[in-house]
């Protein structure tokens, strides 16, 4: 017989030509490392998100980019920077857009908690419109920040069950926020 | 550089076409003229710079407006126009005093299109309702907002936060 390890919680059996394994395992595995983030910038984060885009910082080595800039084919939805209430709807519909399963980042003070503009026009914090996964600190946060802040979406990719999406949980957390879903909750 | 006009120069000949319609009030700020006009009047003062012969006063740097809630009753509100002569490099200001209960004061889109928006701004954040606009709406602020901003009895922080100390920020 092949070799049995043990890999977390997870038993596999490796053998030559096959393996054994938990389906939710190898999705979370395949979705985690290639991740379709949506970068939704609208200020200095956003040029900080560009920072580790580029060459030297690179999150293509993690897997955390194929950049995909419609809704439709991301799964990240990645907001960085100042967002007015004016915008709010529009970040609003590009989440709705986003097809199940999706993860949000909310990048930097502005868009974790409207950061220094607490003014009548700001949205002190986009988890007062979506649902957020991971908030990265910081005005801005340097790119190590967002890329730290990435590899946090990635464990959560990683080890999330496949019902999730169907849960109970799941359906309280989009009516709480008024968001359009089809879960019957059962 | 300097100009060709001076503040007097200009003040004297607008006296002399408007009269009693330009207030007494005067001031030289930074060197630039500020006339207290009459709110029925601004339209008529702003339209015969415009088209003096010799001062062109034909361009309009902005509109915007001021709140002093301690003002007597009646001029509350004041609505700035900053004018400016290209050919002979002299800028003015223009303002006229208005009530905070209904402030309003006849467009001057039909002087400058630049005004159209400079209006629509002026609308948006303090309520002045200006006469003959074509378009009125707010411009900046989102479209469900119920207030002018920019008066001094709203607040300018955000009111639905709660997880604020006012002992942490010296108030």
């Amino acid at each position: 017989m092949g070799k049995i390890t043990a890999e977390g919680n997870v038993e596999a059996i490796n053998y030559e030509g096959f393996q054994l394994t938990r389906l939710d395992t190898v999705i979370g595995a395949a979705r985690a490392n290639s991740l379709w983030p949506l970068p939704f910038a609208t200020s200095c984060c956003g040029i900080e998100y560009m920072a580790s885009m580029a060459p030297n910082y690179d999150i293509a080595r993690f897997g955390m980019e194929r950049m995909s800039f419609s809704p439709r084919q991301a799964d990240l939805l990645i907001v960085a920077g100042t967002i007015s209430k004016k915008l709010a709807p529009v970040l609003r519909q590009v989440y709705e857009q986003m097809s199940e399963p999706k993860w949000v980042l909310s990048v930097g003070a502005c868009a974790s908690s409207g950061g220094i503009f607490d003014t009548y026009s700001v949205l002190q914090g986009i988890d007062r419109v979506i649902p957020v996964d991971v908030y990265v600190p910081g005005c801005p946060p340097r790119p190590e920040q967002i890329i730290d802040g990435i590899m946090n979406i990635q464990a959560l990719v990683k080890h999330e069950s496949l019902r999730r999406r169907y849960s109970p949980e799941y359906k309280e957390l989009l009516d709480n926020y008024n968001i359009e879903h089809d879960i019957d909750g059962k | 550089m300097e100009s060709k006009l001076t503040n007097d120069q200009v003040l004297s000949a607008i006296r002399e076409q408007f009269g009693d319609k330009i207030g007494e009030e005067q001031q030289v700020t930074d060197h630039y003229l500020t006339v207290f006009a009459d709110p029925e009047a601004a339209h008529a003062v702003i339209l015969w710079l415009n088209q003096h012969p010799e001062f062109k006063v034909q361009f309009l740097t902005n509109i915007t407006g001021i709140h002093y809630p301690d003002n007597e009753e009646g001029k509350e509100i004041v609505i700035v126009y900053h004018l400016h002569s290209l050919q002979n490099n002299f800028r003015l200001r223009l303002k006229a005093y208005l009530p905070v209960e209904h402030p309003s004061i006849q467009s001057i889109t039909d002087i400058y299109s630049a005004a159209n928006w400079l209006e629509r701004e002026t609308y948006d954040f303090f309520g002045i309702n200006f006469v003959g606009h074509p378009d009125l709406r707010r411009i900046l602020n989102e479209d469900s907002m119920d207030y002018f901003p920019m008066r001094k009895e709203y607040h300018l922080e955000d009111e639905t936060r709660q997880d604020k100390d006012n002992r942490f920020f010296g108030r």
